[in-house]
């Protein structure tokens, strides 16, 4: 059974974000990007994934997944975590 | 050296592995000492946990990345406070009412963060299981910064505004403060499971966005970039606890069956407690913005309704339903924030800020937003009270209000299904009758009658006489108690509260900036006439 209950991640509006908001956009082609002053929250139905490889590409440098920290506001959605990976998901 | 030349480097180990020698192997099994000596209130809830090594934590965060991304959003934060203190940002927000939020902010909300940083100590020293210590530990580290970084950027505004140089003292003694305060006393003087599912789960996880993404997001917009820079990096560990809060959540619920129905009832409590407190809230972010983002009832609609609405539906497969009463806060959703901000209009004498009425712009916006209520209940009595304001004799009420047994808000709902009608539930127990705001909080007092009972209630104790500054007379002929009573609370008569166009944050806002302390209502002094 597909899950379709969103889930959501919300960054601060920032240069640091630009590369990875845009990186979540291009590897979620359902994620829906929605701005308020100082913050971006992207939702996305049922699964999300930030990949470092994308964000490495757009940033033009090494990046570390744990440095979203630094920018996060929040999130909604079970987290599972690897070098490569954020996952965002919902199981039922 | 040529000995060294066989021993391959040592392989990098991966975010897992790394975490699971920081979680389990720096565990160990008590010898000399009974286990259930060492961790004495994990027993007696009735939870019921058989292997503590399942519990994940999803961030999987080591000691060294976390000094190291909290120093750098440290190193962040204090560069944009600096900032904003060298260029007087204090006088770049939007005008003088949105300061009176900072107010509520300050005295509130701060003396939080640090009642969750003690919470979190306790847990890191009664969880047996080594990831659920960390993840505390960390915790009570992060809101001790969550504490000191809010108290730290606000002081700023101390220096320039009335309302803000006694916080902690406000926070221990004013009536309506009690309302925070004593939510988090409930949670922490509950034992580590409850504490745990109140305040990471239904709390944080459930209701912390609404606090902090719609309103924080408010501030920057209103200018204030120093209140959305704390914010921002306070949110940004939050996020780290919500994850927490559901990985709790499902641990309860693995561990054991005879969990659910336990969980269920802590769910049911501390959701409609959190949602009692964050009343509050909808007022800040409806009245005390000059610059609005979005109505409370819009964000309830995204953060509750629908993220809420996700949350519960996952975990639907563990037989938890959504929290008893959400269909009342549904209801209360068109209500709740022009409730709250009529009661404060009312006794605005006896409260820590100034208040107003909104303007005709704030009030069309309110009907565009709040279609179903705000003409027909709420826009009659505001042109009213603009009335007697206008002539002279504003509406004051210098009764103090009935309060409720559990959230301790004054009797100030209305029925869910009438919103003419206020909501007054009671109880007998013991011989005694006890008074609540709403079923959801007459339901959590008859489930534990024996704890609620000692709730200290501000207006119980002000009728008392146990609420007079030190070496008060109440037997002096000019003696007046409610005088005597604010000066106990740390409120200014006379300078704290009352209306903002008389309070003197508004007229030195004016000398200051040459702009209305009110946006929409025109200058009240001629510092701003003489330069408009
Ligand atoms: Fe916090
Ligand atoms: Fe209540």
């Amino acid at each position: 059974m597909s899950n379709i209950q969103p889930v959501f991640i919300a960054l601060q509006a920032n240069n640091d974000t630009l590369p990875i908001i845009e990186a979540i956009c291009s590897d979620n082609p359902q994620a829906q990007v929605n701005e308020y002053p100082a913050m971006v929250k992207i939702n996305c139905p049922g699964r999300m994934v930030i990949r470092r490889s994308s964000v490495e590409e757009r940033m033009g440098r090494d990046f570390d997944l744990r440095e979203l920290q630094i920018n996060l506001i929040s999130l909604a959605g079970e987290v599972d975590e690897s070098e490569d990976e954020f996952v965002l998901f919902w199981k039922a | 050296m040529a000995a060294d030349g066989d021993l391959k480097p040592i392989k990098k180990l991966s975010l897992k592995e790394n975490y699971a020698l920081l979680t389990r192997g720096l565990g160990w099994e008590p010898t000399y000492e009974k286990k259930e000596e060492i961790f004495r209130t994990i027993d007696f809830e009735g939870i019921k946990i058989h292997d503590w090594e399942k519990w994940e934590d999803p961030f999987r965060l080591t000691m060294d990345a976390y000094w190291k991304y909290q120093g750098e959003k440290e190193r962040k934060l204090y560069a944009i406070i600096d900032a904003f203190q060298q260029n007087n940002g204090q006088f770049n927000v939007t005008d003088a009412r949105y300061v009176q939020a900072l107010k509520l902010f300050l005295n509130g909300i701060v003396g939080l963060e640090y009642a969750s940083h003690r919470g979190f100590n306790i847990l890191g020293r009664e969880f047996p299981g080594v990831g659920p210590r960390i993840a505390a530990q960390m915790q009570a580290i992060d809101e001790l910064r969550h504490a000191t970084t809010q108290i730290h950027a606000i002081s700023h505004y101390n220096r320039f505004f009335e309302g803000m140089a006694d916080f902690p003292h406000q926070f221990d003694r004013v009536w309506y403060l009690s309302i925070p305060k004593s939510f988090f006393e409930d949670a922490v003087s509950s034992g580590p499971f409850e504490f745990i599912v109140a305040i990471s789960f239904a709390f944080e996880y459930v209701l912390t966005n609404l606090a902090f993404m719609p309103w924080m997001s408010g501030a920057a917009f209103n200018g204030d970039m120093s209140t959305v820079s704390f914010g921002f990096s306070a949110q940004s560990d939050e996020a780290r606890h919500m994850t927490l809060g559901i990985e709790v959540i499902k641990f309860l619920l693995e561990q054991d069956p005879d969990n659910v129905p336990l969980v269920q009832k802590w769910i049911d409590k501390w959701f409609w407690r959190g949602y009692r407190l964050l009343a509050l809230l909808a007022t800040m972010m409806d009245y005390m913005l000059p610059k609005r983002v979005m109505s409370w009832s819009e964000a309830w609609t995204i953060y509750y309704e629908e993220n809420g609405g996700a949350l519960f539906a996952d975990l639907a497969r563990y037989g938890i339903r959504p929290p008893k009463y959400a269909d009342v806060t549904i209801k209360e959703k068109q209500r709740v924030s022009h409730e709250m901000w009529s009661i404060f209009y009312s006794v605005r004498n006896a409260v820590g800020f100034p208040v107003w009425l909104p303007s005709a712009e704030e009030m069309d916006w309110f009907s565009e937003k709040y279609p179903d209520t705000f003409d027909r209940y709420y826009r009659p009595r505001f042109e009213h009270w603009r009335e007697l304001e206008e002539k002279g004799t504003p509406f004051t009420n210098m009764t103090l209000p009935q309060l409720c047994q559990v959230c301790q808000w004054p009797c100030i709902y209305t029925e869910p299904d009438d919103p003419t009608e206020f909501v007054h539930r009671e109880t007998e127990y013991q011989g005694e009758t006890f008074h609540f705001c709403s079923d959801g909080c007459k339901d959590i007092f008859c489930n534990e009658p024996e704890k609620y009972v000692h709730a200290w209630l501000p207006v119980h104790q002000i009728y008392q006489g146990n609420c007079f500054p030190e070496g008060a007379d109440p037997t002096a002929p000019d003696f007046n108690p409610l005088v005597a009573a604010l000066q106990y609370m740390g409120i200014k008569p006379g300078v704290d509260g009352g209306l903002m166009s008389q309070h003197v944050d508004a007229s030195r806002w004016e000398q200051w900036t040459s702009r209305p302390a009110n946006l929409h209502e025109g200058a009240i002094t001629q510092a701003v006439r003489k330069t408009t």
